[in-house]
């Protein structure tokens, strides 16, 4: 959705260099409230989807007919839902899919963004221009709506979710690394490896791929926090997550029509569960730019 | 001018052909059994090649994308009736829900750019920031469904559908939208005020700010004639970028408040596995954009005389 702008100042691809810059970004982070709140939470919820179901009171995917519609008491924490399962387990069980989701997804659009950005930015021409175009038409679509029409294509499971999103991401991620490429070849070291008789791969993957690792970053922590928007989405609208899994986005779609009969408790729950995750992801993804920026 | 704007067109047209192949390979040919898919595992094969031979895609690609185009919109299989006559009303009534959101959201979003410009590095600004982008990137059905719990169901303060009985007069209609509209402005409020506040923080630093403000104009002569007309016109364009995304998340809107537009047509054509009405919601959608960033692009660009000029040579 955005190009995040980051001065891109090049040392040169000295590997000490990069390594002090990153112990720099560390000790910047960990003097960020922001990044230190956002890391909490974001580690609570990883806990969760570890060891989700040992932690939870009740199996999330039992149901009690007797039981339906509780709500929140001592044996129940956020009560029960139409099946009678347990809300408070579907909540703490439910963050599993999309912590497995979203991060493969994201490097599978970060990898195929980046091979495809250092093409475009370094060889520029006609090979920038066609895939531009193509990259130009893909963003015309929202997101949310050429998933829905790829899920419902193309078949609906977490592996064909993981490509979607991933190939979807890809023309994004180009364009911020086409960007970036753009400034850093035009820099010495990059002649001065072209007058060496280096190759182009070598060059933008050797050269110029370590340079331009900060705007990468950025991005992939800008991606995740998208990719867990889409995937939720997605599920929301019935091509993404499938039942009976516990997952939070599944259990909001499959109960908000009881919501008017008051029982609130039913989605609620997983509404909040999923503003923490998101907003964590969010903190920690604004600070590391903040922190690259300041250097 | 003329030629700016032929340009702009013609590259809008190949976009435009670009992304109807993108939508018939996602549709049509990707999909390596799309009967099958429809009918479900268990059916009969006759069935499944009768239906095959209905969507046209036992035939050649070519001729495929060709009958597919050349048809358009085709026919709904889910409704088995003309495809045009229910896609236009329901792109009316969502862009009357569009226009809605974009009447509260650009000046809202413009405003809090600004306020967080001109107090840049302080508390409002990090608050603004902070809120602006975490609305951003909360789903649209989580926030609409916190806001019908509240709003809704336990205050009763506001009805729980999105659709007004038929002819209700205009207020009662905007009253059954301003729920549905709210989550729509939390995601758009975010973009337009960071827009807005890069572009004005950008213009307060500029030599002509700074000359304004040492010949002695008063700030807000200087913020309002100055800053912010320069810092505004990005941010407009941007708005109209936004349309895709604002439709994006009308499909969700529209489900979740049950509300007859395209996002809700769109959902049905995917669940119901009804895939000409599913291309045809996608390429409209797309068209829409296109014909909304165009018009976007030709204005600003009439607007801006930096671009009318260097357009001209």
């Amino acid at each position: 959705m955005s190009i995040v702008d980051v001065p891109v100042e090049s040392t040169g691809a000295i590997q000490a260099g990069q390594r002090e810059v990153r112990r720099d970004l560390l000790r910047g982070l960990s003097k960020s409230p922001m990044f230190i709140i956002g890391a909490v939470v974001l580690l609570f919820w990883i806990v969760c989807a570890i060891f989700g179901p040992t932690i939870a009171p009740h199996d999330p995917l039992v149901q009690n007919l007797e039981a339906i519609n509780r709500s929140p008491s001592s044996s129940h924490w956020f009560g029960t839902d139409q099946l009678g399962r347990d809300v408070f387990s579907r909540v703490i069980v439910g963050v599993r899919d999309v912590m497995i989701i979203a991060p493969l997804a994201t490097l599978l659009g970060t990898v195929l963004g980046t091979i495809i950005g250092l093409v475009m930015g370094y060889y520029r021409g006609l090979v920038d221009d066609t895939l531009g175009r193509f990259v130009e038409a893909f963003l015309a679509l929202p997101l949310v709506v050429t998933g829905l029409i790829a899920l419902s294509t193309l078949g609906r499971s977490n592996l064909v979710l993981i490509i979607v999103i991933g190939v979807l991401f890809t023309p994004l991620i180009a364009r911020t690394v086409r960007a970036a490429v753009l400034l850093e070849r035009e820099l010495d070291y990059v002649s001065a490896a072209r007058l060496r008789g280096e190759r182009g791969p070598y060059i933008m993957f050797v050269e110029i791929l370590p340079n331009v690792f900060a705007p990468i970053m950025v991005e992939f922590t800008v991606r995740l926090a998208y990719a867990i928007f889409a995937i939720l989405t997605l599920t929301f609208l019935g091509v993404g997550v499938q039942p009976p899994t516990a997952d939070w986005a599944l259990d909001i779609s499959a109960n908000f029509g009881v919501v008017p009969a008051g029982y609130w408790w039913e989605v609620t729950f997983a509404a909040i569960a999923i503003i923490t995750l998101i907003v964590a992801v969010t903190l920690i993804s604004d600070s590391i730019q903040a922190t690259l920026e300041d250097q | 001018m003329v030629r700016f704007i032929l340009k702009r067109l013609g590259l809008a047209l190949i976009t435009l052909f670009l992304l109807s192949v993108i939508v018939f390979l996602l549709g049509q040919v990707l999909p390596s059994d799309p009967g099958r898919s429809v009918l479900g595992p268990l059916a009969d094969p006759h069935a499944v090649k009768a239906l095959d031979h209905q969507l046209g895609v036992d035939k050649p690609i070519l001729t495929q994308y060709w009958n597919w185009i050349s048809n358009f919109p085709g026919t709904s299989t889910q409704y088995q009736a003309p495809i045009g006559p229910i896609l236009g009303p329901a792109l009316g009534r969502s862009i009357k829900l569009a226009i809605f959101a974009f009447i509260i959201v650009v000046p809202l979003g413009i405003l809090g750019g600004v306020v967080s410009a001109l107090n840049y590095g302080r508390p409002v600004d990090k608050t603004i920031s902070i809120v602006g982008q975490s609305a951003l990137t909360i789903p649209e059905f989580v926030s609409g469904i916190i806001l019908i719990v509240i709003f809704a169901v336990e205050l009763k303060w506001l009805p729980v559908s999105a659709t007004a009985p038929p002819g209700s007069g205009f207020f009662t209609q905007v009253k059954y939208l301003i729920l549905p509209v709210i989550p729509l402005v939390l995601i758009l409020f975010g973009y337009i005020a960071r827009m807005a506040r890069v572009g004005t923080v950008e213009a307060l630093d500029s030599d002509y700010a700074r000359t304004a403000i040492l010949k002695g104009l008063p700030r807000g002569v200087v913020i309002r004639r100055h800053v912010l007309r320069n810092s505004l016109l990005p941010t407009i364009t941007v708005v109209a970028t936004q349309t895709g995304y604002l439709i994006g998340g009308l499909v969700v809107i529209e489900t979740l408040f049950r509300y007859n537009g395209i996002g809700l047509l769109t959902y049905n054509a995917a669940n119901q596995h009804d895939i000409p009405m599913l291309e045809a919601c996608v390429l409209t959608i797309g068209v829409v954009y296109m014909v909304v960033t165009l018009i976007a692009d030709i204005s600003f660009s009439l607007l801006n005389p930096r671009i009318r000029l260097r357009a001209a040579e």
